[in-house]
């Protein structure tokens, strides 16, 4: 959270609503520890990483659908299953669970 | 206004933890907890009054082990297996914010630059401090955050007890003026990593000047890296101040890792 305070804080005050993803948890390898944490704001711009650059697109999308839909956050995971072969993963094979949420406090 | 504490505190180094519901009754509620003194600053609420008190009495302990985690409760606070059957589960992320690990660097030399920048890269907040004026300057070490110029006595004495477990101190004077009371000092502290600069030859009669003022319990002398850094082979003041970050962290986390303190030949090949 530390390193993206600086945009966070460009960007409230240039009124723009802000969504943060943060990583809750890892199973097995993941890239960072919980508390990684990424800011998206309503036009899309980005500052932080919760991976290696493995999800943070799906992050992005993820966080504009929560931003339109006034929802008060939800848990995402992303990792590989026999039944999400085709879905965004981590490549060292680990399972990350983000908690995102629209920055209203 | 949680948001602006919670950058407020962090800005300043000040300990701070942020709890939130990531699922369960109130997911997305926000909740701060600052220790302040003898009391617990709160900022926020999970949804329950009961609820913040439990939650944020275990997020002080987690403040202070620097541990970030996840942790269930029931809706009203309950902990206990029993109490959890047949309630919703609350589960929030306890994210704690510590100040900085410190590094204590004694000896203004060229090393110094380099390892204060490497501490720097790793979060480091970084202390160097030398007696000798010309040395000791801010405009030699700008990425310092502070530079002293003093003996290590009364650095250690003044900071001694707020030195832990992640925080560092390392000596690169080759000096037994300065390098005998800053081993003394270092020791005194619980500081969770002791590097040493010298040859193996340097060590060796470093260890008779110790000796000679009393310090000479194994247990004590275990705890100096030195030579200092691990066995890469390392040559320029940059690729030390890499083998002796990484050796902190081995250390740290508690591995194995080949340090030069472990093993016996030529530091340089």
């Amino acid at each position: 959270m530390r390193e993206i305070l600086g945009d966070i804080d460009r960007w409230r005050t240039q009124k723009k609503r802000i969504a943060v993803a943060r990583v809750v948890d890892i199973e097995g390898s993941g890239p960072r520890d919980p508390g990684a944490a990424m800011a998206v704001n309503e036009d899309g711009e980005v500052c932080g990483s919760v991976s290696g650059g493995c999800v943070e697109g799906a992050v992005v999308a993820e966080a504009l659908e929560i931003l339109k839909s006034d929802s008060p956050g939800r848990l995402v995971k992303f990792g590989y299953s026999d039944d999400e072969a085709f879905a965004v993963g981590l490549t060292c094979g680990g399972t990350v669970h983000l908690f995102i949420q629209p920055l209203t406090w | 206004m949680i948001y602006s504490a919670l950058a407020d505190r962090i800005r300043k180094n000040q300990p701070v933890a942020l709890l939130t519901v990531i699922d369960g009754p109130n997911t997305g509620a926000t909740f701060l907890v600052a220790p302040d003194q003898d009391k617990i600053e709160t900022l926020g609420s999970l949804g329950d009054n009961e609820l913040d008190r439990v939650a944020s009495r275990d997020a002080l302990g987690e403040l202070e082990a620097g541990r970030t985690s996840v942790r269930n409760y029931g809706p009203s606070g309950q902990v206990t297996p029993e109490d959890l059957q047949d309630t919703p589960i609350v589960r929030v992320f306890v994210e704690s914010f510590s100040p900085p690990p410190q590094m204590i660097i004694f000896g203004a030399v060229d090393f110094t630059a380099a390892l204060a920048r490497v501490a720097k890269v790793l979060g480091y907040y970084v202390v160097v401090c030398d007696a000798r004026e010309v040395f000791a300057t801010k405009r030699r070490f700008p990425m310092a955050d502070e530079v002293l110029v003093t003996w290590p006595t009364p650095v250690l004495t003044d900071r001694g007890p707020n030195l832990g477990a992640r925080d560092a101190v390392c000596i690169l004077t080759h000096d037994p003026k300065f390098d005998v009371p800053a081993i003394q000092g270092s020791l005194a502290t619980s500081v969770g990593y002791i590097g040493v600069m010298g040859s193996r030859k340097t060590h060796a009669k470093r260890l008779e000047r110790l000796a000679e003022v009393g310090i000479s319990k194994p247990q004590d002398l275990a705890r100096l890296m030195s030579p200092i850094g691990l066995d890469i082979g390392s040559r320029t003041p940059e690729e030390t101040a890499i083998s002796i970050c990484a050796e902190i962290i081995g250390k740290r986390v508690g591995r194995i890792v080949p340090s030069l303190s472990n093993s016996d030949g030529p530091i340089h090949k």
